[in-house]
C-alpha cells in the first residue's frame, strides 16, 4: 500500500563551512502533498537545495523512485523527474515570459502542454512577449510554478510559492497546487504560512535545527496545535 | 562643391570605408569576447591570438594543402575552435571560482605563448595571402576593392547571424538563462558546463572566423592580433559588456569614428577610441549598452 516516491535519510548539509543540515529524515508517497514547517533557519529550503544537489557539500541518503541522487549532479537529478521551484522564483530577466516557460527541457513523457499551462494561468498567456521579470509578484510565482509543469517530472519541490504576495493570490495558489495533486502531481511544499499549508497537505514535517523533529497528519493537526505554535514561535 | 571643411570627398570617403571594415572586425572580436564573458566570467584575453590562429589556419592551409580560401572560411574556425574547446576543458573550467584577475593572467599567459611560438617559427614580418575576390568597382566618388566590400557584407551576416542564435532560439535562451543564473538551468535538468564549453568554442570560432576574413587585407603575421585586442576590449567596455547588439553597433559604430577622425585629425586616430571610452565610462560606467547588475 506504500508506495514510495522519496526517502531521505541522514541527510547532512553543509554551504561552505558552515553545517546546515545535521540528518534529516522523511518521506513521500506518490501523489502526496507533504510540508515542511519550520522557523527561518531551520533547514527547510537547504533540505530542498539539497534534494536537488545545489548545495556546497551533502552527505546521507536521497532516493527517489528507489535510485540514489547524493552524489549526482543537479542536471542528472533534474532528469529523473524532480523539478524545483526556488523561493526568489528565479526568473530570468533576458527572457520573455514565454521562453521562461519554455526554458526547462522535457525529461519524461506525460508533462502538461503548453495550452493547458496557460488555461491554468492565463494572465502569463496575454503577457508571453514581456520581459520576464516586467510581470506582477504574483504573476512571476505563477510562471515559475508553471515553468516545471511541462516536463514530465512527477515531484514537485516548491519553495514558499505565497512568500510576499496578497491574500488573494495566495488563495489563487492554493487552488492551483490541490489542482496539481489532483493531476497525480507529488509535492514537497516548504512554506512559512502555516495557514496556507494546513489548507492543502497530506502532512506535515516539522523541522528545527536542521532535523525533522516532528510528523503530524492532516487530520491530527487541530488536536496539534498548541504543539505547532510551540514549534513555529507564532 | 566636393570639399566638405575642405576635405576631398575621395579621401573622406575612402578612410570612411577603411573605419567601416576595422568596424567589422571590432564588432565579430567584441561579439565572441561579450559572449565568453556572459558565459564563463572570464575575459578572454587570447581572444586576438586565436584571431591570430584563424588567419594562419588559413594561410597554413593554402600554401601547404592547396585549400582555397572559402574552404579555410569553414575549416579554419572549426580547428581554431577545437583548440579553444581543448583549452576550456583543460585550463579554463579550473578557474571559473576564482577571481577575474586570475582569468586574465592565464588567458593573457597563454596569448603570450601562442604568440610567441608563431613568432619563433615565422618570424614577425608577416606573410601575404592573395586576394580571393580580385578587382572592384568604381564608384563615382572613389575606388571600392571587391573584397573589402564583401568583408564588410559577411561581418554583418555573422554578427546578425550569432545575434539571432542568442537572442531568439532555443539554445540561446538557454545560453541567456544560463548567464543569469547557471546553477537554477543546471538543477532544470541542462547539461550546463557543456553549454559553457561549447560557448567558449563558438565564440573562439568566431575570432578565427574574423581572422580568416582579415588574412588578404593584412599581412598574416603572429602579431596581427595583440595590436587589434588592445582596440578590441576598449569597444567591449565602451558597448557593455554583456549586450550583443551594444558590441555589433559600437563595434561599427568606433570603426567609422576612428576612420572620420584620420581625416579631420589624423594625429588623434590612434587615440580617438580611448577618449570615447573615458567619456562613456564617466556618464555610463556600465557601457553604452550595459546594465548595471
Amino acid at each position: 500500500m506504500h508506495d514510495r516516491l522519496l526517502k531521505v535519510e541522514n541527510l547532512e548539509a553543509w554551504y561552505g563551512e558552515s553545517h546546515i543540515l545535521h540528518g534529516v529524515g522523511f518521506e513521500i508517497s506518490r501523489g502526496e502533498l507533504v510540508t515542511l514547517l519550520g522557523r527561518n533557519g531551520a533547514g527547510k529550503t537547504t533540505t530542498l537545495r539539497s534534494i536537488m544537489g545545489i548545495v556546497g557539500r551533502r552527505k546521507g541518503s536521497v532516493r527517489f523512485d528507489n535510485q540514489e541522487t547524493v552524489g549526482r549532479t543537479s542536471d542528472s537529478i533534474a532528469r529523473l523527474g524532480i523539478a524545483y521551484c526556488p523561493e526568489e522564483r528565479g526568473i530570468f530577466s533576458s527572457l520573455s515570459v514565454e521562453e521562461n516557460l519554455l526554458l526547462p527541457p522535457v525529461v519524461k513523457p506525460g508533462g502538461m502542454g503548453i495550452k493547458e499551462i496557460y488555461s491554468l494561468f492565463p494572465n502569463l498567456e496575454e503577457r508571453r512577449r514581456s520581459q520576464g521579470t516586467k510581470l506582477s509578484g504574483g504573476e512571476q510565482q505563477m510562471l515559475a510554478i508553471g515553468r516545471i509543469l511541462r516536463t514530465g517530472a512527477n515531484l514537485l519541490l516548491l519553495d514558499e510559492p505565497t512568500e510576499g504576495l496578497a491574500p488573494v493570490i495566495v488563495q489563487r495558489i492554493g487552488e492551483i497546487v490541490r489542482q496539481l495533486k489532483q493531476r497525480g502531481f507529488t509535492i514537497l511544499l516548504v512554506e512559512q504560512n502555516f495557514h496556507f499549508a494546513a489548507t492543502v497537505a497530506d502532512r506535515h514535517y516539522v523541522m528545527e535545527d536542521g532535523r525533522v523533529v516532528d510528523m503530524i497528519a492532516a487530520a491530527d493537526v487541530a488536536q496539534s496545535i498548541d504543539k505547532l505554535q510551540t514549534y513555529l514561535g507564532v | 562643391m566636393l570639399d566638405i571643411f575642405s576635405i576631398p570627398l575621395p579621401a573622406l570617403f575612402g578612410q570612411l570605408l577603411l573605419g567601416l571594415i576595422n568596424g567589422a572586425f571590432y564588432a565579430m572580436l567584441s561579439l565572441g569576447l561579450a559572449v565568453i564573458f556572459g558565459m564563463l566570467n572570464v575575459i578572454n584575453f587570447t581572444h586576438g591570438a586565436q584571431y591570430m590562429l584563424g588567419a594562419f589556419a588559413a594561410w597554413l592551409m593554402l600554401t601547404n594543402l592547396s585549400i582555397p580560401f572559402w574552404a579555410s572560411l569553414v575549416l579554419a574556425p572549426l580547428i581554431v575552435g577545437l583548440f579553444g574547446i581543448v583549452i576550456e576543458r583543460l585550463f579554463l573550467k579550473r578557474i571559473y571560482h576564482l577571481d577575474h584577475l586570475y582569468g586574465f593572467l592565464l588567458t593573457f599567459g597563454m596569448a603570450l605563448v601562442i604568440e610567441g611560438l608563431f613568432q619563433w617559427r615565422w618570424g614577425s614580418s608577416g606573410a601575404p595571402y592573395p586576394a580571393p575576390i580580385p578587382g572592384g568597382y568604381n564608384l563615382g566618388f572613389m575606388f571600392m576593392p571587391a573584397y573589402r566590400g564583401f568583408v564588410v557584407l559577411a561581418a554583418l551576416v555573422i554578427c546578425l547571424a550569432t545575434w539571432y542564435g542568442i537572442e531568439r532560439t532555443r539554445l540561446g535562451a538557454y545560453l541567456r538563462a544560463a548567464t543569469e543564473n547557471p546553477t537554477l538551468v543546471r538543477a532544470f535538468g541542462i547539461n550546463v558546463p557543456l553549454l559553457i564549453t561549447l560557448t567558449y568554442g563558438l565564440g573562439v570560432g568566431l575570432a578565427a572566423l574574423a581572422g580568416v576574413l582579415a588574412a588578404p587585407i593584412q599581412q598574416v603575421s603572429a602579431l596581427m592580433g595583440s595590436n587589434l585586442v588592445l582596440v578590441v576590449f576598449a569597444v567591449v567596455v565602451i558597448g557593455g559588456m554583456g549586450s550583443i547588439m551594444g558590441s555589433i553597433i559600437t563595434g561599427f559604430g568606433l570603426g567609422l569614428i576612428e576612420g572620420f577622425t584620420k581625416v579631420v585629425y589624423p594625429p588623434a586616430s590612434n587615440t580617438v577610441i580611448f577618449v570615447v571610452m573615458a567619456i562613456v565610462l564617466m556618464v555610463k560606467p556600465a557601457g553604452l549598452f550595459g546594465q548595471t547588475k
